[in-house]
Order: C-alpha cells, then sequence, then structure tokens
C-alpha cells in the first residue's frame, strides 16, 4: 500500500443493490410467470473503505455486480439498502438535490468510449456541460477552461469543435476524463475505463490516469475484469464473486499470497509471459459458470466451483474477516490462525 | 435513398405546390355551379370534367390539395408533439408512471379501431374541418407515443445519458439535450407514414359523410357525391380523378417513409 493517512474518503456499509424481476404476484401465476419473486442480487451486502488518495481496484468475472457497484455508489442506480458515506455523508439517503451537489466531487469514466459520449454534441460542448450546469467558470469563458482540459489530457484544443465520431478509442476516452475532470472531483469510478481500448492504448490511458491522480490528488475505485492492469495502477485490491467482496487485501499481498481458492484461480488464470516458467506453474482451473445472481447458492456463494468445498460450506455463508494484517477475505475453511487450506478432507 | 423516394418527394412536392397556389392554378370558382354542364366529360373548359352540379372538378381537386394537406399536416404535427411529450414521460419516468401510461392509456387506444373511434368522436363532437382535426390527433398520438417511449426507454440506459446525470444534468436537460436528438429518428419516418395515414382518414369520413361538409371541395366529399351506379358507369371521371389525387398523394408520402426509414437505417439499406 502507498502512504495514505488512512483516512476513509468513501465507505460503503453493507450496501445492497437488488433488481425486482418480477413474478410471484397473483397474475403471474395466472399468466404462467414465475411463481416466487425473482430477484437479482447484483450487489448483495458489501461493506469496504477507500482512503483518500488510494486506487481502490475492484476485480471479478462479467455479471459479478461490479459495475453495479461502481454506479450505486454514485447513486446512478437506486440502492436497495445500506450507506454509502462519503466524508462522513451518507449519500444513500440523501435527497436528489443533496446528492446532485455532491455530484461535483464524485465523478466516473466509463467503459464504452463509444457508448459515452453523445454523438450528436461537440466536444467542446460535452467537456463543457458540467462546468455550464455547475457554473464553475470562475468568470473565465467556458471555451477556455474545456481548451485547458483538453490540454490536461494530452489532446489538441484545436479539436473542441469536432464531433465524437471522429475520433479514435483512445481519444474518445480522453474526452470522457476531460469530462470527469470539468468539476474538478475527489474521487473518481473508473468502470473498466481500457477494456474497450487496445493494448497500447491501455498503457497510456493508464499513465494518464496515474498522472492526473498525482497532481490533482485523486482517489479511485478502479473496475476492472483484467488483473494485470488492476496490478498495475491499484494501491488495494478487492476481489468481488455474485455481488459479495471475497477478499480484500493491499495489491501486493494479493498477488503474492492469495487465501481465498477464488482469487487463487483467478490469479493462477493470468499468464506469465515467460514459457518456461508459464509451462511448469500450476493452475486451478474453475470449471462451469458464475451461477445466476438470481438464485445464488446457498453458504458460500462459491462453492459450487470451489475445488476445496467441504459440505459446511453449502450451509454456512462466511464473514469477510482479517485472515492477516489487512488482508480479508471470506472462506470458513481459513481463519486467522490456520490461513491455509489443508488438502480435502 | 432510392429511385421510389425520389419519385414520392417529387409527388409530394406537386401537391403541396398545387395547394399554395391553388388560386392560381384553379380555372373555375369551386362553388360556381351550372346545371346545364352536369357530368360534363373532359375538355379543354373543364379539364377534369364536371360534377352533379356542374362544378369544376379540376379546380375542386386543386383546392382539395389544401384540405387535404393542411389535415394531413396539422394532425401529424399535433399528434406527433403530443405523442412524443407522452411517449417521453413514460420511457423516462418508468415504474408506476410507465405502467399506467403504457399499459392502460396506450392500450386503451389502440385497442379501438382507429376510424372506428375517429367516426365515433366526431359523430359526437359535431362535422367541420377542426373537429375532424381534433378527432384524428386523439387517434393518432398513441402511436408516436408508443415509439418514443421505446426509444427513450433504450436510450436512457446509454452512457452518456448516465454521464449528464453524473455531471448533475436535471431530468429536463438529460430529457431534451442527450435523449431527444438521439431518439427522434424513427418518429421522423413515422411522421412521413402518418401524413399517408390522415390524408386516407381525412378522405374515409369525409366519405362517410363525417368530414368536411359540402360544399367544401374535400377529395373525400367529392367521391361520395359519385356514389351510383349510373355515375360510375355513364361519367367515371367524376370518381376518378379525385379518387387518383388521394392514391398518389397517400404512395407518396408511403414512398417517401420508406425511403426515409432505409436513409435513417443504415442497417437496413438494401445493397
Amino acid at each position: 500500500m502507498t502512504e495514505t493517512n488512512g483516512k476513509s474518503l468513501i465507505s460503503l456499509e453493507n450496501l445492497k443493490v437488488h433488481f425486482n424481476l418480477g413474478g410471484g404476484g397473483i397474475l403471474d401465476k395466472l399468466t404462467g410467470g414465475s411463481p416466487v419473486p425473482r430477484v437479482v442480487k447484483a450487489v448483495d451486502g458489501v461493506t469496504f473503505d477507500i482512503k483518500a488518495g488510494e486506487t481502490l481496484g475492484l476485480v471479478g468475472e462479467s455479471g459479478c455486480g461490479k459495475s453495479t457497484l461502481g454506479k450505486a455508489l454514485l447513486r446512478l442506480t437506486p440502492i436497495t439498502s445500506g450507506k454509502v458515506f462519503y466524508n462522513g455523508k451518507d449519500l444513500a439517503n440523501s435527497s436528489e438535490k443533496e446528492m446532485r451537489e455532491q455530484r461535483k466531487h464524485l465523478q466516473m469514466i466509463f467503459q464504452d468510449p463509444y457508448a459515452s459520449l453523445n454523438p450528436r454534441m461537440t466536444v467542446g460542448n460535452i467537456i463543457g456541460e458540467p462546468i455550464r450546469t455547475f457554473g464553475l467558470s470562475d468568470g473565465g469563458s467556458v471555451e477556455r477552461k474545456v481548451q485547458d482540459l483538453m490540454e490536461t489530457v494530452g489532446m489538441s484544443r484545436r479539436f473542441i469543435k469536432r464531433y465524437p465520431h471522429e475520433f479514435s478509442g483512445g481519444q474518445r476516452q480522453r474526452i470522457g476524463i476531460a469530462r470527469a475532470l470539468a468539476v474538478d472531483p475527489e474521487f473518481i469510478v473508473a468502470d473498466e475505463p481500457i477494456s474497450a481500448l487496445d493494448v497500447s492504448i491501455q498503457a497510456q490511458i493508464m499513465n494518464l490516469m496515474e498522472d492526473l491522480q498525482t497532481q490533482k490528488n485523486l482517489t479511485y475505485l478502479f473496475i476492472s475484469h483484467d488483473l494485470r492492469a488492476i496490478r498495475h495502477v491499484a494501491d488495494r485490491v478487492a476481489v468481488m464473486y455474485l455481488g459479495k467482496i471475497v477478499e480484500l487485501a493491499g495489491a501486493k499481498d494479493i498477488y503474492a499470497e492469495p487465501l481465498m481458492p477464488y482469487t487463487k484461480a483467478l490469479i493462477s488464470a493470468v499468464p506469465v509471459p515467460d514459457p518456461e516458467i508459464e509451462s511448469k506453474r500450476e493452475r486451478i482451473i474453475l470449471t462451469g459458470d458464475v451461477p445466476s445472481p438470481i438464485n445464488p447458492p446457498t453458504g458460500c456463494r462459491f462453492h459450487t466451483r470451489c475445488p476445496f468445498a467441504i459440505e459446511d460450506c453449502k450451509r454456512i455463508e462466511p464473514e469477510l474477516v482479517e485472515i492477516k494484517p489487512k488482508h480479508y477475505a471470506a472462506c470458513i475453511r481459513i481463519s486467522p490462525e490456520n490461513p491455509y487450506i489443508e488438502e480435502n478432507v | 435513398m432510392n429511385r421510389l423516394t425520389y419519385i414520392g418527394i417529387a409527388i409530394a412536392a406537386v401537391f403541396i405546390l398545387t395547394a399554395i397556389f391553388a388560386p392560381f392554378i384553379a380555372t373555375h370558382d369551386v362553388a360556381a355551379q351550372d346545371l346545364f354542364l352536369r357530368y360534363a366529360s373532359p375538355s379543354a373548359e373543364h379539364f377534369f370534367g364536371t360534377d352533379a352540379l356542374g362544378r369544376d372538378i379540376f379546380s375542386r381537386v386543386v383546392y382539395g390539395a389544401r384540405i387535404s394537406l393542411q389535415v394531413g399536416i396539422i394532425v401529424v404535427t399535433v399528434s406527433a408533439v403530443i405523442g412524443i411529450f407522452i411517449g417521453s414521460i413514460a420511457g423516462f419516468y418508468g415504474g408506476f408512471v410507465d405502467k399506467f401510461l403504457s399499459g392502460y392509456v396506450f392500450n386503451v387506444f389502440l385497442a379501438f379501431p382507429g376510424l372506428l373511434l375517429a367516426i365515433a368522436l366526431v359523430a359526437f363532437l359535431g362535422a367541420g374541418l377542426g373537429k375532424l382535426i381534433l378527432a384524428l390527433c386523439v387517434i393518432g398520438w398513441v402511436g408516436y407515443a408508443r415509439v418514443m417511449r421505446g426509444q427513450v426507454l433504450k436510450i436512457r440506459e446509454y452512457d452518456f445519458v448516465q454521464a449528464a446525470k453524473a455531471l448533475g444534468a436535471s431530468n429536463m436537460r438529460q430529457l431534451f439535450t442527450h435523449i431527444l436528438p438521439n431518439a427522434i429518428q424513427p418518429l421522423i419516418v413515422q411522421a412521413s407514414l402518418g401524413m399517408a395515414g390522415a390524408v386516407l382518414s381525412e378522405a374515409s369520413l369525409s366519405f362517410l359523410g363525417l368530414g368536411i361538409p359540402p360544399p367544401a371541395p374535400s377529395w373525400g366529399t367529392m367521391i361520395e357525391e359519385a356514389r351510383g351506379i349510373d355515375i360510375l358507369y355513364n361519367s367515371p371521371h367524376v370518381l376518378f380523378f379525385p379518387g387518383i389525387a388521394i392514391a398518389l398523394t397517400v404512395l407518396s408520402f408511403n414512398f417517401i417513409g420508406d425511403g426515409l426509414r432505409e436513409y435513417l437505417d443504415p442497417k437496413q439499406r438494401k445493397r
């Protein structure tokens, strides 16, 4: 972990985001719908802190609820229950009006640079929109501020009158970053900001984000399924599986010594760029797909795919416990006294 | 755009120009009767012949373009504006509002056969141009609303709308600056097809005697006046010219609508 003073900027407390798919009503029985209510538990009780100035990486497979968590944090998706504290203020229970004020401090960078820019607005209007809506031009002209922002993200100010379709994916992502920076935020949710880009561009965007973090003292929640990218940018890493955090630790620790079997499997899936090591190293191959979040497995949600699962895993829902200092994992087979799983009994 | 679209545009342009310059094109007073010249065949004096009261059919068809296009434009504009507004509200706010609007209101309007509802309304309100337009708007708006709701439902989930929300844009700003401009395309197609529908409905209602009362030269009324087997046999021109005017107008707007649909949706463009 890098030097953070330990002050939490964002704290989540038992955050839940459930989507009701209907079913269970009288009409559903008559019309052949589901007889029981169907609820997608996209985020199901997540608790963690993000410290000021750090980058928290959030990893997990597709559909595990990463993006939903990021959006719920900014209230772009309705929160079912739980709390989201920003600087001690509970956003989950703020009114729309209060929330709008807070949006100046909390921003988002989106995954798909082709979908995240309004195709009918010029770059100048896209980046300038938040400056206008919040009246942030500080007396100077909006255009001037937009041009400064464009230079900050490494774009020529000449492009201000152009439309998004005239740019490449990487440039569009820079526009998206400039737009997020326009309000001078403290915290940015980066929802898979590089996964739609070419590898060479990925590095540029990651470096840009790191530079901006130092310059502007930003805090990131960096969502990705790319473990190598996360390793590169994150100070701490949270691993998510089916709506729950299953392991949370410093980036170095989690890569060097993953504790929870799912994390182990994820990390062993990253290829090593040395053919000799690659051919010899042991891998944990997970079989099957992520179970449906509509009816998640009982007990530990990972037990259906876990090579170390025992009978108890089907019943007991593991809590996130501090197994080693600042290294949390949710697995009933490990404990602070006994942090490694022995062979199957 | 294919050839049919251009043909459609050309025909529509002719009708629009005819409507605008009707007083210069018409050769006779539309109401002037000449009872000695009933059912006269087309001639140099009366290009399209005359009707039962000896009125000049050419001039009546020319002035009829005014009524038809007036009805078409007003009905399409008013119903599109109402439909876009209500459809946006349903799609954007979702939840209970959407359930009420699209689940009940839209379906109730769609459950009635359009023309029957219009007939009932006209019977209730009475005949006249304004009331006819009102009746056609009442049945027309729901089509636009339904398309608009679907569009808004789709586009409000796009990242750029989420981004605008994250940047503190108000609901109205999200709707009007971000969603509407990106949602409007299918509505343009809908409107050009709706134009054809409105012209046809006006003619149908007038034919049934529920539209514009005589002696106004509505194409539908003119056909209505030409009913009767002996007229059909002896002087088909009385029926033919207003009929062909309706057919051409409707066809032209349908061609334009189809062409626009292809043009605006490149995925459907034929090779």
